[in-house]
């Protein structure tokens, strides 16, 4: 039985893939030379470039192998698990958090034997033939390196053995079997190569397939991501009141038990907090906006705009400082004290203050390109008419640039409902109902992340909520932006 | 083509509505234009024609400083209309472009209703006092413009959703509802079909009635038939200017010939 360790896995997945590289290189370069040498050199008897064929032979030589590859990876360890089942009792092995663990045991011995086996502290007989009956084998892997947290029964370590064989014997066919089927594919993709072969028309095919690949896994993460969390929140849903999460008026989280668990606190704090900071950033963003498209030159654009887009790359955790050490002592020293309304550094006008400036060079980038699109020919027929430059923007640009500006300003919400690090440093942490914007509030963000950090179990109320919280922060911000894109589609003016 | 018409019209004196004189222009590097000599009669169409790139748009746009939008544009020498200036510093360009209206190549109607699109004139520069006489100039200029018909049962509706002929009606009925003294057309038919070709030649012929009217375009054949003077316009400089019927029938630059007969263009 040749022995390939656990540990090399990732090594000879790589090798096996720059395996199939070189056969998609020679496939390139052999498959080129045969197209050119069917014609006799003259290339314009081709049906394909040259060069489509050389990418076609690429393409054979890689992509079935790549596939086979892909597929043996991701079943391999379903299928070593399912065999493993009879080691164990099957009462155990039918409860998902024991197998998980179990399994988890079961590889951690299984590298523990390939280190050992490494470092030469155990001849590669010996890792198979081991037993608990000859002593303690936490102590001999602990010798070596290997820590483990108990002692290792009898049944893990022969399910470990196990394993390693069969992973090593999975290794040996994976490694045959793909590189049999990029042989294959290689040498049909070499047969197919002549005159009159369309390899242009599979080249183009298998771009458009690429091409397709790459949208599909952003919409199935999306996908993925919802349906994770929905779950979570349907465990939620059968341990506590529903009702009283969308409707009770206090937030109390007690690990202990008899929590309460009102959403409405932290919804009025997000929704607070997001008012304050479009107010900030609306205004100013699309002033910056106009400022830069219509009256500043060329050359105080080129200056001004970049300088702008600065603040869009600070991280977020420094805004956040920059409103618990500088925003917030001056909102409470100079505004909440003289007019006696609070004594709190972090404040809801703290941190919408703060998320406004952040939301400053979002809103004013897309208004920019916004109002840049609006064409030339309305601001001539404007001037034309004898129209000063604020009554052009005033009531021919904004007018048909405002669908764009709307969906701007609410994508910029969605922004500001979602921002986590500035309200946990800038707002605070107390969940209450109140319309004083200078008393510390908090969002659903900053709450799903306090309820999740820490020692938890996804198992109590307590912690569930964060996903009922995601979900109802994910609806929000979707519903936002789906109201965005009807209102720019339903209002967009068409220009030629 | 109807020359006897035209050169019956011609013998009709008229004021002098716009003097130019050693007008040259620069954009940036490019000298588009080179001493202009125009004088524009007053209730006459005067036609400017040329190949692309002559420098007839780049004048018309000087009469109404419409270059002065434009960042690298320089324009030197005297323009009087009426005698007064219009490139002195005392001059608002916004005023005068109350005076001298323009209409342009693509329509380019407001994202606004129809009615708000001609009411935008007389409500920028405060030429009504109430609701009804703003009305009645909206009506007024549309019926000028031979809109009014089509559209006096939809006045709240987007301007945008007209057909390309009647857009254009409306930006003409828009530029002259601020009753201007001249009005500018940069090829005003370049976008449109004959049949809306034929509609807003035949509203110029009206128009000329009122105002001074100056229009660019690359069609001899509408020069011929709209026009009373035509200014023949290549590589920026201004050619021959005359009568219409005179530049059609006996040019006596060589050039204007070979534009004319279509050796040029």
């Amino acid at each position: 039985m040749p022995d390939i360790r656990a540990g090399d896995f990732l090594m000879s997945v790589f090798i096996l893939i720059l395996a199939l590289l070189v056969i998609g290189l020679a496939g390139f370069v052999l498959c080129r030379a045969r197209a050119v040498a069917s014609v006799q050199g003259n290339v314009r008897q081709l049906h394909s470039l040259p060069g489509y064929h050389g990418w076609h032979g690429f393409i054979m030589g890689v992509l079935p192998g790549l596939a086979v590859l892909v597929l043996w990876v991701i079943a391999q360890p379903m299928v070593i698990e399912r065999n493993l089942s009879n080691y164990f009792p099957t009462a155990q092995f039918e409860d998902a958090a024991q197998r998980t663990l179990l399994m988890a045991d079961v590889r951690r011995v299984a590298a523990g034997l390939d280190t050992a086996v490494a470092r030469g502290a155990m001849n590669a007989e010996e890792s198979v033939t081991l037993s608990t009956d000859t002593g303690s084998v936490r102590d001999r892997l602990a010798s070596v390196g290997v820590a483990l947290g108990a002692e290792v029964t009898p049944q893990v370590l022969e399910a470990a053995q196990a394993y390693r064989a069969q992973a090593a014997t999975g290794a040996l066919w994976r490694t045959v079997l793909t590189l049999a089927v990029a042989g294959v594919a290689f040498l049909w993709a070499l047969r197919l190569t002549q005159g009159e072969f369309r390899a242009r028309n599979r080249v183009e095919t298998v771009i458009l397939g690429l091409l397709m690949l790459a949208s599909t896994i952003a919409i199935l993460t999306t996908i993925g991501i919802v349906l994770s969390m929905l779950s979570e929140t349907i465990r939620f849903a059968s341990m506590y009141p529903i009702a009283d999460f969308f409707f009770g008026l206090t937030w109390s989280p007690n690990f202990q038990g008899n929590s309460e668990l009102g959403l409405l606190p932290l919804l009025w704090g997000t929704l607070y907090i997001s008012l304050v900071a479009m107010i900030v950033a609306v205004p100013i963003g699309l002033f910056t906006a106009i400022y830069l498209a219509e009256y500043a030159s060329a050359r105080v654009r080129s200056v001004v705009k970049p300088l702008i887009e600065i603040i869009a790359g600070i991280p977020t955790v420094v805004f956040g400082l920059f409103a618990l050490v500088t925003v917030g002592p001056l909102i409470r020293d100079w505004l909440a004290v003289p007019s006696g309304l609070g004594s709190s550094g972090s404040s809801v006008m703290t941190a919408g203050l703060v998320i406004g400036i952040l939301n400053i060079p979002f809103i004013s980038s897309l208004a920019d390109d916004i109002i840049n699109a609006v064409p030339q020919s309305l601001r001539d027929g404007s001037y034309g008419m004898g129209a000063t430059r604020s009554e052009t923007v005033r009531q021919v640009i904004l007018p048909a640039a405002l669908p764009g500006i709307v969906g701007a300003v609410l994508l910029a919400a969605s922004r500001a409902i979602g921002e986590t690090m500035i309200v946990t440093m800038g707002a605070g942490a107390a969940a209450r109902l109140d319309l004083n914007p200078f008393e510390a509030m908090t969002t659903i963000t900053v709450k799903i992340v306090s309820q999740l950090t820490g020692d938890t179990e996804f198992n109590s109320p307590e912690t569930l909520v964060a996903f009922a919280l995601g979900m109802t922060l994910f609806v929000i911000t979707l519903g936002l932006n789906v109201f965005a894109l009807y209102i720019v589609r339903k209002y967009r003016e068409q220009y030629e | 083509m109807n020359d006897m018409r035209i050169v019956e019209r011609a013998v009709e004196t008229r004021n002098i509505k716009i003097s130019a004189r050693g007008v040259q222009v620069h954009y940036g590097d490019k000298h588009a234009l080179r001493d202009v000599d125009v004088d524009i009669l007053d209730n006459t169409v005067t036609a400017f024609i040329g190949p692309s790139g002559c420098g007839k748009s780049t004048f018309l746009r000087c009469l109404n400083r419409m270059n002065d939008t434009v960042a690298v544009a320089k324009v030197s020498g005297t323009i009087l209309l009426d005698g007064e200036d219009i490139y002195d510093r005392r001059v608002d360009p916004v005023q005068l472009r109350a005076k001298v209206g323009m209409v342009f190549q693509k329509p380019n109607p407001f994202p606004k209703s129809i009615y708000d699109n001609v009411a935008y004139g007389p409500r920028i520069h405060g030429l009504t006092r109430n609701k009804a006489e703003l009305d009645e100039v909206v009506e007024a200029s549309l019926r000028k413009a031979a809109l009014w018909n089509e559209v006096k049962d939809r006045l709240q509706e987007g301007g945008t959703g007209l057909s390309g002929g009647q857009q254009q009606r409306l930006c003409i009925a828009r530029a002259i509802a601020t009753s201007p003294e001249v009005l500018l057309m940069d090829e005003p038919c370049s976008a449109l079909d004959p049949i809306a070709t034929a509609q807003v030649e035949e509203l110029i012929d009206e128009l000329r009635a009122s105002f001074s009217v100056v229009i660019v375009t690359h069609s001899m054949q509408q020069a011929a038939r709209v026009s009373q003077r035509t200014a023949f316009f290549h590589l920026g400089n201004l050619v021959e200017y005359g009568e219409t019927g005179a530049i059609f029938t006996k040019p006596s630059d060589p050039r204007t010939e070979s534009y004319i007969t279509g050796r040029i263009g």
